[in-house]
């Protein structure tokens, strides 16, 4: 099947929040040798100024890709995941993510273009500390490139 | 932590490099933190039957890896306000054994009003670049 172009400028309802749990910072920072204090050590992150363990700078990936799954995930989108490439991705932080936000998220999907065969879907996930939308925390783009059925 | 003095930087000095070591296990260990499950991450013959040279890292496994290099220099990860990167190459991480990737990072930019440092990151696997565009700036 192929992806469907007129999802292109649609926007989602906000996400059910998603916990950032301390087990999960740690999880993810050791994941990616993100060995710093303040992302395992609720001392050190106090004693730099934050209410809680700081996430390291990619997790808000976690959060955007569960968002994007709302894309993804939708037959009628077209999206073949194993003919999936990840193209590019982009975060700008308002604020810090620390252990304890409940952030909701606002899936927009900001172009599907087509060439040689390749589809380029661009998503933008906004993701906030509060249901009311107003604790802007992050921006989250990325690019997904679908390879055609040929290419 | 010490931080990084904005007026001490020059465009080009460079703030750190890395050599990290890549195999399966850690594949497995980004999968589980992730959450991204995507076989071509873990499984040889799925990667293969879609056309890869084989298991490849998860370009969101690079990219975390590649902004340690940054955190550390700027000392409070917080202070990395903006992160971005495409995915230019795939890292193939061959089974036994590890794919090395090389990290350096140079300052590219510096907005003395905002207080911000732009830092390029290279990310270099096998002799080519990884990640294009690697880009993080941080706030001092």
């Amino acid at each position: 099947m192929a992806i469907n172009a007129s999802y292109a400028g649609r926007q989602y309802a906000p996400t059910d929040p998603y916990q950032v749990g301390r087990a999960k910072v740690r999880e993810l920072a050791a994941a990616t040798a993100a060995t710093q204090p303040v992302h395992h050590d609720l001392v050190a992150a106090r004693a730099a100024g934050y209410p809680d363990l700081v996430a390291s700078p990619t997790f808000a990936v976690i959060i955007a890709q569960a968002a994007e799954a709302q894309l993804i995930e939708d037959p009628d989108a077209g999206i073949d995941f194993s003919r999936v490439v990840h193209a590019d991705e982009r975060f700008t932080h308002t604020r810090p993510i620390v252990a304890g936000d409940e952030i909701t998220t606002v899936l927009h999907v900001d172009s599907i273009t087509e060439r040689a065969g390749l589809a380029m879907v661009t998503t933008r996930c906004e993701l906030f500390g509060d249901a009311t939308l107003t604790d802007h925390v992050a921006t989250v783009r990325s690019t997904l490139a679908v390879r055609g059925e040929d290419a | 932590m010490t931080t990084p003095v904005l007026a001490d930087l020059a465009v080009g000095q460079e703030i750190g490099s890395r050599s990290i070591d890549v195999d399966r296990a850690r594949l497995v260990r980004y999968a589980g933190a992730s959450g991204d499950f995507n076989p071509i991450h873990w499984n040889e013959r799925f990667a293969t039957e879609v056309g890869l040279p084989g298991v490849i890292a998860h370009g969101m496994l690079t990219m975390g890896l590649a902004v340690t290099v940054v955190s550390e220099w700027a000392g409070d990860p917080g202070r990395v306000v903006d992160y971005q990167t495409r995915f230019a190459r795939p890292v193939v991480v061959p089974d036994p054994g590890t794919a090395t990737v090389e990290v350096t990072g140079v300052v590219g930019a510096i907005d003395a009003e905002a207080g911000t440092v732009r830092i390029d990151l290279t990310v270099v696997f096998e002799g080519a670049r990884v990640l294009a565009k690697a880009q993080a700036v941080v706030r001092l």
